[in-house]
């Protein structure tokens, strides 16, 4: 009974660990493609471009761990608002197969310049030494990166629902949300909004992918490969929520770690069929807003 | 009348120079490789082994002999893509040898096409034990898994005594774990447990924890060469499952020369059977590093397939400075059967006449830092020359 106790709890741990880093690099995604109606498929490109800002800065310029993410944060959310005055912005009001076929040009051009600049080897997080190893608690040992990641993941959702809820940045957000028509007649100003909250999304992604490099490999193909794991997650989750995709990342993390603890020989499958049955049941996710 | 004669004896030249290019004879190599996809670092290897032999090496061909290079990209573990940009190489660009290939499904989409085009492969990579036999104009210079992970099963019954097997659930690993629990169990070690992991698998950690919970004395690891074997050595890690004394084993593709930089230090300590390592200190391999670096950057170390694609067209010069330029393919097979390198990288190396497969050396070593840097060290030599283990096994059926 001990023994099941003490599984139960690693698996919840690790569970909400990888939770929280595909509900953080999946976030932006919900808020543009929910928000601004903007089939994003080269969300994963923001996530690479931080993680590989990360493991730069980290690795060639010896600049602090803390340091390093904030730029992550920055750099990416910096370098998505070029983007979007430049190419995004001329295809809102496109058909979802443009945008998905501008978007997936995108993620090839990313990953010929990512080969280019960084090869195709994986990039190695040189993580500062008060973040390695494993730390004890009730008894079990846990590894300090996922406890960190857990308790500044925490924070940034914080952050982010305060942000949305109590703000008036996130009641615009929320009045476009709803009707974009009428938030535009009321006055508010719908293209800054859309450049600022594309920005902070893309940086929430740059944010994420260098938070999850240690876990998820930072390379060339991370867009492509990664693309699957976002893409559910925001659709379990619903579109235009911050709430749906957060249930939906750690009902996804807990339920794939516990099925690869007690049954591996289901770990394969187990994220698929979930998701096949979720949407079946309510095909506009979780939380969705839009059928 | 005399013009007539005239472009008469123009059409004559024009179709005698087709018919004889030039002195020189050219003979036409095509090299299939992953080029981009999931696998691009891998294909890259491959692609940087091949053109630093032919850059370095041009004075192994006997003279007036040119060779020419045609890479095609297969994008990964593709059977069909493979199947078709050989098909092109063959049709198309009338190559005479085949080569390449990290992928064990790609090189069995083209073994059927080198039999029917009588052009024969040699494989610097994909390790499938039954791949070479699917046609008799292939042949192997790489290794098998059964190579590394069989008599590691044997070194490390003496050891352990209760293993954990765990490795990437597409056939390669179903071969590495099989070979492996064989030499465990025949050498009386008990496995307590075995798991086959999803290929496209982000996070380790849960598998992980399964296998410490189960407190074996060893784990034996298979994971394509790449970021799957980082990520399980780093989830190892984080695990502190060195702490609780389970120790790292596994074939050679867990802790590549290239990728072990990138593991960091949760691979100090791990086991591996395998027949390369960039640190190994045959006089050979020393020239052979060096001079890889000198190419392609001091901070990058070949892995086995830069040596698998080097020994492959090592295996096609032979072949043309045998014939003298003029490749026949039945013959070039004979050539290729007898292939023997006393000085590859990995040491002494031939392939098997009766089977056309690779015969190997296998050397014992541990992950160390070397001058502050990981390197796979090598502690002893397991076999000088062992044949593919699943072959011999059938025969004794």
């Amino acid at each position: 009974m001990d023994a099941f106790l003490s599984s139960l709890i690693s698996v919840a741990f690790h569970g909400i660990a990888y939770g929280m880093i595909l509900y953080v690099i999946s976030v932006g995604l919900s808020v543009t493609m929910g928000m601004m109606g903007f089939t994003n498929l080269a969300h994963g490109v923001f996530a690479m471009a931080g993680g590989y800002i990360l493991v730069s800065f980290l690795a060639r310029f010896h600049l602090p761990f803390p340091l390093a993410l904030a730029l992550s944060f920055l750099l990416v959310a910096a370098a998505s608002v070029i983007l979007e005055r430049l190419l995004y912005s001329r295809l809102y009001g496109a058909s979802e197969l443009e945008q998905v076929l501008f978007t997936i040009g995108l993620i090839f051009m990313s990953v010929a310049v990512a080969r280019l600049i960084f090869g195709t080897l994986q990039q190695p997080v040189l993580l500062p030494d008060y973040l390695k190893g494993p730390i004890v608690m009730l008894g079990r040992e846990f590894p300090v990166y996922r406890v960190f990641l857990i308790v500044f993941s925490a924070a940034i959702i914080a952050g982010l629902w305060l942000g949305v809820e109590r703000t008036l940045w996130g009641a615009m957000v929320r009045a476009a949300v709803d009707n974009r028509a009428m938030a535009q007649s009321v006055g508010i100003n719908t293209k800054r909004l859309f450049t600022i909250t594309f920005a902070v999304g893309s940086g929430l992604a740059g944010l994420g992918g260098a938070l999850g490099a240690e876990i998820v490999a930072i390379q060339p193909t991370y867009p492509f490969e990664q693309l699957v794991y976002f893409l559910i997650v925001v659709s379990v989750g619903g579109l235009g929520s911050l709430r749906g995709p957060f249930v939906a990342a750690l009902l996804i993390g807990i339920t794939d770690t516990a099925c690869k603890y007690w049954v591996p020989q289901f770990g394969a499958f187990f994220i698929y069929t979930a998701t096949i049955a979720l949407l079946l049941w309510r095909p506009a996710g979780l939380f969705g807003k839009r059928t | 009348m005399k013009i007539t004669a005239s472009i008469c004896m123009t059409f004559a030249a024009a179709a005698f120079a087709c018919a004889f290019p030039a002195a020189a004879q050219t003979v036409k190599i095509g090299l299939i490789s992953s080029y981009s996809g999931p696998g691009a670092a891998q294909g890259d290897q491959i692609d940087k082994g091949a053109k630093l032999y032919m850059k370095l090496n041009a004075d192994k061909l006997p003279a007036g002999v040119k060779v020419e290079l045609i890479t095609r990209d297969d994008t990964g573990a593709n059977g069909d893509v493979a199947k078709r940009v050989a098909q092109e190489l063959i049709v198309r660009d009338k190559v005479q040898i085949l080569t390449g290939v990290v992928w064990t499904p790609n090189m069995a989409a083209i073994a059927p096409l080198t039999a029917e085009a009588k052009v024969p492969f040699i494989s610097a990579n994909a390790a499938g034990a039954k791949v070479v036999g699917m046609s008799p104009y292939v042949a192997r210079v790489s290794f098998t898994l059964c190579q590394s992970a069989y008599p590691l099963g044997q070194w490390a019954s003496k050891k352990y005594k209760r293993a954990y097997s765990a490795v990437s659930d597409f056939a390669p690993g179903h071969e590495a774990e099989g070979c492996f629990i064989r030499g465990f169990k025949e050498g009386g070690g008990e496995i307590i447990g075995s798991v086959r992991i999803p290929l496209a698998n982000p996070d380790f950690v849960p598998f992980m924890q399964r296998i410490k919970d189960a407190k074996p004395d060893a784990l034996f690891a298979f994971n394509p060469a790449g970021k799957q074997a980082t990520a399980m050595m780093k989830a190892y890690g984080d695990l502190g499952m060195d702490k609780a004394n389970i120790k790292y084993l596994g074939t050679g593709d867990i802790t590549t020369d290239e990728e072990l930089q990138g593991m960091g230090d949760a691979a100090l300590g791990v086991i591996t059977v395998h027949h390369y390592s960039a640190a190994g200190d045959r006089p050979a391999n020393k020239a052979f590093v060096a001079a890889y670096k000198k190419e392609y950057g001091a901070d990058l170390n070949p892995g086995f397939m830069v040596v698998g694609a080097w020994d492959a067209m090592d295996a096609i010069y032979a072949a043309i400075r045998a014939q003298g330029g003029k490749i026949d393919p039945d013959k070039t097979m004979e050539i290729l059967k007898n292939y023997k390198n006393a000085n590859s990288p990995r040491g002494a190396m031939s392939i098997d006449p009766e089977t056309r497969d690779v015969i190997n050396p296998e050397y014992l070593r541990e992950v160390r830092k070397v001058g502050g840097k990981l390197a796979n060290v090598e502690l002893e030599t397991i076999t000088t020359a062992i044949k593919d283990p699943l072959k011999e096994f059938e025969k004794k059926k």
